[in-house]
């Protein structure tokens, strides 16, 4: 176990090194500069500012300041956002993020598993049919339609909640369920075809000439399988609702991350793009790492791969 | 099967907080009922403001939030646009127009309590035209005696600057010629004070990136001072204790809320903002019909138009330009596209700039049109290079595109093709000059024709057309000599002549603000240049 944690700590390095200088370089090659702008510096001025960054060397002198600065843990200045760092930046937007992402997650644990278990026992059946409509509506139906959606039936005809802002326990509630749907939908459809396999195996069938009720054969010995896909999604799933909430962001004016994420890159706000790139990348790697682990936990046999 | 009890347990303890969750707590008041209980303004951004250096910002949204909190010597009357003491109380004129000496307010103080002063001012204009700050709009501090050669590195000894502050209450500001807009031109962002000792604090006169815009570290002398600012949630002030006029101000507080167009309108809606800074297109016209008292359109000091490359093949000859322009139906893009109430524009220069209106017309003539073109050669559009039009992506500008594509294929049989480019793009090709014919805007940064004929001089930063015309230039070196109002115009109505008869520029449209304001919000004028100074708003609940 512990060997396992070393490599693949050890792999994650060349990861981040490849994915820093990756986008050091894309970013720059992409035309337009943090300092241009509707209104033109005047040429000399502009040289000036220039200098004084650093922009007017050669590119790969700017790569390895960049990179030496990387290694001192040093993120450096937002060009776009005077007097802000990047580091603080992420420290102000990340936990709101990270907490959206995270209650969008459990919505989409509590509605997918349950809904995917129940359409694998009802295999064949209507209900399944019926079921899994509705995780193919989930996956289908984009964030920036879902949201104006709920925002017009649960705030502007019913009123429960708020249009936008971050600021009550209530606000939570429908970002979350946008972004956590299609999520759903997905858990949904995993769900279902771990326990439809899981269902066919001898050992159930075992459980089930023993005599136990199907609850305990279910609740006992499919899930744990069964729902091994599922905890393999999670890795990816929680980078994507961490790192993916920029529409729902704009939608319901949430300070997070994912809006500097990308609008970073058309400000051409190095700095930014290359400490959320990183950060989110690192956040991926961690996850992935974890779920590994929670995997091995559950399932024994991945201990030995 | 311990752990997966105790899964399930925490899944129905998740599943029971999230119903707390769905059905309670909201807190029913909004931010207008809130705001119009504590006199407290909400109004919406657009996007997050990038800095609130008053040297170094560009965009509008910068200087919307801004002006609630550093003036400069003069300020605007919210009502009329006439010029209003500011930090100077009065100012006396040289006779020749050239020495203009401004008396301080003695009220006039910083957020934090010191005493604006004359050589706070010094100590500003050095900052903006030391040319390492590298502040985009130095060159508005030009009319100032020694300020070019200052800003352009000509010298670095800032005493050559025509300025000077003789007592503590005194500053003279000397000219390099006689400008009649002068006075006008104090009310820019460039020409505001910053607080030494702040900026001394956290860095150097000259550093960019300097935290002394921080809310906790800011200090200014306008009417509010900065209480808290959260990256894409909120910026707010509250009344400045210090100000210099505190009967002149009705708020207490004031809040800019960066909000994307869309959201902005649901936030108008649900009573989260007293004014957004824009409305949807495709809400105008529900507003229109069902909401006409929260509409505010109002014309402003704005041209939307195509940037032609006069280097191009085929647009180098002026027939083609003219072809081009007078093929746009500009009153069908105006009402079928836009919808907002924008006027089709004929001519450069926006009307009502500094009171000049221009008698330069360019017809919508598409039988004139096709006689211009065939005599450049091709008649039918038989032969004319394929063109292509570059437009920063954007939906709006998209359509505007389309409609003109159509359009000049139908008068002329000319075939253009489009592209998009997101911003940044946009800029550097434009820059570069490697286009045939883009999309443009300029809004005036001053209320003058000089802020928008200038753009065509040659050498001017912002004329990527290659367009270059001695007389035109002469004429604008003369209007900047000429003293008298009226006949500066007149010089003004000569150079947009040739203007329009070359056509680099092809106008479109000229721009109109598009507002929603709360029924409680008054003081709220029209202004040309979008400037609504928050000292003369008041909420009123009934």
């Amino acid at each position: 176990m512990l060997l396992h944690l070393t490599r693949r700590f050890l792999q994650a390095i060349p990861t981040l090194w490849l994915i820093a200088t990756l986008t050091f370089f894309l970013l720059h090659l992409a035309p337009g500069g943090p300092f241009d702008d509707e209104k033109s510096l005047d040429p000399a001025i502009k040289a000036q500012v220039e200098a004084h960054f650093g922009f007017d060397q050669p590119l790969y002198q700017q790569y390895f300041k960049f990179m030496g600065n990387l290694l001192k843990g040093e993120l450096g200045p937002s060009y776009k956002y005077a007097g802000w760092n990047v580091d603080e930046i992420i420290v102000q937007s990340f936990p709101v993020s990270l907490e959206l992402g995270g209650i969008a997650l459990l919505i989409a644990m509590s509605i997918g598993v349950p809904i995917g278990v129940t359409a694998a026992l009802r295999h064949g059946k209507a209900s399944e049919a019926g079921l899994m409509a509705f995780a193919m509506i989930g996956i289908c139906l984009p964030t920036f339609v879902l949201g104006p959606l709920l925002l017009l039936i649960f705030s502007s005809y019913l009123g429960w909640f708020n249009t936008l802002g971050w600021n009550l326990p209530g606000d939570r509630v429908l970002p979350a369920i946008t972004l956590g749907l299609f999520y759903a939908g997905y858990i949904t459809r995993l769900a279902r075809t771990g326990m439809l396999e899981v269902l066919q195996q001898d050992y159930i069938r075992t459980a089930k000439a023993k005599g136990l009720s199907s609850l305990t054969v279910i609740n006992r010995h499919a899930l744990r399988t069964g729902l091994y896909p599922v905890i393999s999604y999670m890795g990816p799933a929680i980078a994507g609702l961490i790192s993916g909430s920029f529409v729902v962001e704009t939608i319901f004016f949430i300070p997070g991350l994912g809006q500097f994420f990308v609008n970073s890159a058309f400000n051409r706000d190095y700095t930014l793009v290359m400490g959320t790139v990183l950060f989110y990348a690192v956040l991926i790697l961690l996850f992935n790492l974890i779920v590994d682990m929670v995997q091995m936990w559950i399932n024994p046999r991945t201990r030995h791969d | 099967m311990v752990r997966l009890q105790q899964i399930r347990k925490f899944a129905v303890a998740m599943a029971f907080s999230l119903l707390i969750l769905l059905t309670g707590c909201s807190d029913k008041m909004t931010n207008v009922e809130r705001g119009n209980r504590d006199k407290e303004f909400y109004i919406g951004l657009g996007t997050e403001p990038a800095t609130l250096d008053p040297h170094l910002l560009t965009g509008l949204t910068e200087l919307y939030v801004l002006i609630a909190f550093i003036e400069g010597l003069t300020t605007y009357n919210a009502e009329d646009m006439s010029i209003l003491p500011g930090v100077a109380q009065s100012w006396d004129i040289s006779e020749d127009g050239l020495i203009y000496t401004f008396h301080f307010d003695p009220e006039a103080r910083w957020s934090n309590g010191d005493r604006v002063t004359p050589q706070d001012f010094l100590f500003s204009f050095e900052r903006i035209l030391t040319p390492a700050l590298g502040a985009p709009y130095a060159s508005m501090l030009y009319p100032m005696k020694g300020a070019e050669a200052f800003n352009t590195g000509q010298t670095s000894d800032f005493s050559t600057v025509g300025v000077s502050a003789p007592d503590v209450g005194t500053l003279i500001i000397e000219l390099e010629s006689q400008t009649p807009y002068f006075l006008s031109i104090l009310t820019h962002n460039a020409w505001w004070p910053v607080h030494p000792p702040t900026i001394l604090k956290h860095g150097k006169m000259t550093d960019r990136l300097s935290k002394w815009t921080r809310p906790e570290n800011f200090v200014g002398n306008g009417p509010f001072a900065i209480d808290s600012w959260r990256l894409n949630s909120a910026l707010s002030g509250k009344r400045n204790p210090y100000y210099r006029a505190p009967e002149n101000v009705g708020l207490n507080g004031i809040h800019f809320l960066p909000i994307e167009t869309n959201a902005e309108e649901r936030a108008f809606r649900a009573g989260q903002l007293h004014v957004t800074e824009n409305i949807p297109i495709h809400r105008l016209d529900w507003y229109r019909e069902n909401k006409p008292e929260n509409m505010r359109i109002e014309t402003t000091l704005g041209v939307y138009y195509y940037l032609v490359n006069v280097e191009t093949e085929a647009l180098s000859d002026k027939r083609i330009r003219q072809a081009l322009a007078y093929t746009i139906n500009r009153e069908e893009i105006a009402d079928y596209v836009l919808k907002a109430g924008q006027q089709p524009a004929y001519h450069f220069t926006p009307p009502n700039a500094g009171g000049y209106n221009a008698r330069a017309r360019l017809p919508y003539d598409p039988e004139l049109a096709r006689k211009l073109i065939a005599e450049a050669g091709y008649p039918g559009g038989e032969g004319f290079p394929k063109i292509e039009l570059l437009y920063n992506t954007s939906e709006a500008h998209r359509a505007i595109a389309v409609a003109i594509q159509q359009m000049w294929k139908e008068e002329l049989g000319i075939e253009i093709e489009l592209y998009n480019q997101e911003w940044k793009a946009y800029l550097a090709t434009r820059q570069e000059g490697s286009f045939q014919m883009c999309r443009a805007a300029w809004f005036g940064d001053y209320d003058d024709p000089n802020t928008f004929l200038s753009l065509a001089k040659t050498g001017d930063g912002n004329n990527h057309s290659n367009w270059s015309h001695p007389e035109f230039d002469r004429l604008l070196d003369e209007a900047a000599r000429t003293a008298d109002s009226e006949a500066r115009k007149e010089v003004f109505q000569q150079a947009e002549e040739i203007l329009i008869e070359e056509m680099p520029f092809i106008p479109i449209y000229f721009y109109v603000t598009t507002k929603l304001v709360h029924e409680s919000v008054r003081g709220w004028y029209p202004s040309i240049l979008d400037y609504h100074p928050y000292q003369a708003i008041t909420l009123e609940t009934n």
